[in-house]
């Protein structure tokens, strides 16, 4: 499991862009940015190389911010990739609440990150033989 | 003190004040005289519902000394109340006020369990506010040591609490909030201090939100009550076992009113909040209608104490809101929230006319603890705040829910209405 930062937004003119110069000034690199939002509110979700760091710094200036742990997976990048380890998933009845996906850097494959409600969707994952990955891989872990 | 000996003081000292005051003030001799009241016709506290009442008007229409009984080298201090509902009122106090002014904040620090051991950080505003002097000098009768901080600087409020060795903290239940959330901002654990009692007055507050203070400071939070029309802070307080505010009965005689007929209502009922100053020298008053609604506990408390009680303030008539034809107190909006995991306890409830009918939005909070990542969830609480608030207030209303920290934190009375139907109305 990886760590998502995960931001409460009010739908306000300026908000995300506030968000995003935040991180940006404190020098922490984005990986991907999802917005979920309804009518009144939204939802950031990031993985950045720093979370913890981002987290402090958006609570910091106000931010309503959370840690969340989501599996990222790689994926080939190949039609059907994704549909293929959510089949996985399907069949040992683990249930995704939300996913999206970035390219890592270095270019050849796909992330998928999975909001799972079940942790051991990260054992199904490994069994079916994909490469799901650690922490130290997508961010710097913060020294403990 | 017994009942009946109580009840004999109260009606020696009544007589007494209504004869003061028809004598010194103008105003009152003119009320009595308008109403056909005799002061010499009072025979027993029943005959009190005889009496003309008094109201925030007749102290506007004084203003500044106009409803002074003593006369202006008597009075030593003046303060006056914050003027939320419109022109600020003056009160007068003589040497002697002060004195038993002093005497009854005592009191209230020594029923919430307060002792001359005690570091009190005085928190309320010092100046025109009754609440900083009022509780100062009652700490200071009391023997307590006295931290005069007077309101403000929240993070400057922490350091005190926690530099000083502070005890008893005496501020409002909503700053005391603002205080326990800034110190955990500072890495600063109230529960770890040696705080041990919160002195809460000046503004309602639900039982919710006792028990979210108790639990986030770790102590016993006592609920006080007083106006300054009164006297200020010091006219009831709780004891230790936290069930009512024991009146001061020797020194105010306490009526709940029905609010339509204004006759009295049996002890246990609502009603409105109705005082009469029985010792006050400066500016007694009369049958002082409080706009204040609450009820007399029935029965006797475990502590012994024989004045009666009365419940913590449920809601003001001012404050009573009338949406869509319903009455609507916006603490029953603090109740619910206070109850509600992922929320924080601060609302702020905005009113718009849409069309001919009355909007209601209430803002609420998401709490920072809330696992806020899923839409899904966000929506269900969303609706479960929505669901709770519209059962307990049967009025339907839109929930907004809004950022941690952004509704503004009061550092004196917390701003909880935002009226724009006169400015929307038709639209």
């Amino acid at each position: 499991m990886i760590e998502q930062v995960s931001v409460f937004l009010e739908n306000s003119t300026g908000r995300l862009a506030e968000l995003t110069r935040a991180l940006g000034d404190a020098g922490i690199d984005m990986h991907a940015l999802m917005v979920a939002d309804t009518e009144s509110f939204g939802v950031v979700r990031i993985i950045c190389d720093t979370p913890r760091a981002a987290r402090d710094i958006l609570a910091g200036r106000g931010f309503s911010v959370t840690l969340t742990p989501v599996i990222a997976v790689e994926v080939p990048d190949r039609p059907g990739g994704l549909a293929d380890v959510l089949e996985a998933l399907g069949r040992a009845d683990k249930n995704v609440e939300y996913a999206y996906c970035f390219v890592k850097p270095a270019g050849d494959a796909a992330v998928d990150v999975l909001k799972v409600d079940d942790i051991s969707a990260e054992e199904t994952l490994l069994a079916e033989g994909y490469s799901v990955l650690r922490p130290d891989s997508v961010y710097e872990l913060d020294p403990s | 003190m017994s009942r009946p000996e109580l009840e004999s003081l109260q009606l020696e000292r009544l007589k007494s004040l209504l004869v003061r005051v028809y004598d010194n003030v103008p105003a009152y001799r003119a009320k009595f005289d308008a109403a056909d009241f005799d002061v010499a016709s009072l025979k027993s506290l029943d005959d009190l519902r005889r009496v003309p009442f008094t109201v925030k008007d007749d102290l506007r229409a004084a203003y500044p000394y106009g409803l002074f009984a003593a006369p202006l080298r008597d009075i030593v201090r003046v303060h006056s109340s914050s003027g939320t509902t419109g022109q600020i009122t003056v009160v007068g106090y003589t040497q002697g006020d002060i004195d038993r002014w002093a005497d009854l904040m005592a009191r209230t620090f020594a029923s919430g369990g307060v002792t001359p051991d005690d570091v009190v950080q005085i928190t309320y505003g010092y100046g025109l506010f009754t609440g900083g002097l009022g509780a100062h000098y009652g700490s200071e009768r009391l023997g307590a040591l006295t931290v005069p901080v007077s309101g403000g600087n929240t993070r400057r409020q922490v350091q005190i609490l926690k530099d000083f060795g502070v005890t008893v903290l005496a501020c409002t239940p909503s700053y005391a909030l603002l205080i326990a959330e800034t110190a955990l901002e500072m890495g600063i654990d109230v529960r770890d201090l040696p705080l041990r009692v919160g002195v809460f007055g000046a503004e309602p507050w639900s039982e919710n939100m006792r028990k979210q203070i108790e639990r986030a400071m770790g102590i016993t939070a006592i609920d006080i009550y007083g106006l300054s029309e009164v006297m200020g802070p010091g006219v009831a307080s709780e004891c230790v076992h936290q069930d009512g505010l024991h009146v001061f009965e020797d020194h105010f005689l306490i009526e709940i009113l029905d609010t339509e007929t204004l006759m009295p209502v049996p002890d246990g009922e609502y009603g409105e909040v109705v005082f009469t100053t029985l010792t006050k020298e400066g500016i007694p008053v009369v049958r002082y209608r409080t706009r204040d609604i609450s009820r007399i506990i029935p029965g006797s408390c475990a502590c012994g104490r024989t004045f009666r009680r009365m419940e913590r303030i449920t809601g003001r008539t001012d404050d009573m809101l009338i949406i869509r034809g319903v009455n609507v107190f916006p603490s029953q909006i603090e109740q619910v929230l206070a109850g509600v995991a992922g929320v924080a306890p601060h609302y702020q409830l905005v009113l718009t006319k849409r069309g001919s009918l009355d909007h209601v939005q209430v803002q609420v909070e998401v709490s920072p603890d809330f696992g806020f990542d899923e839409v899904r969830e966000l929506e269900r609480l969303q609706r479960t705040v929505k669901g709770q608030i519209e059962s307990a207030l049967a009025v339907s209303i839109e929930v907004k829910l809004v950022e941690h920290k952004s509704i503004a934190r009061s550092e004196g009375k917390a701003k909880r209405v935002v009226d724009l139907r006169s400015e929307t109305e038709g639209a």
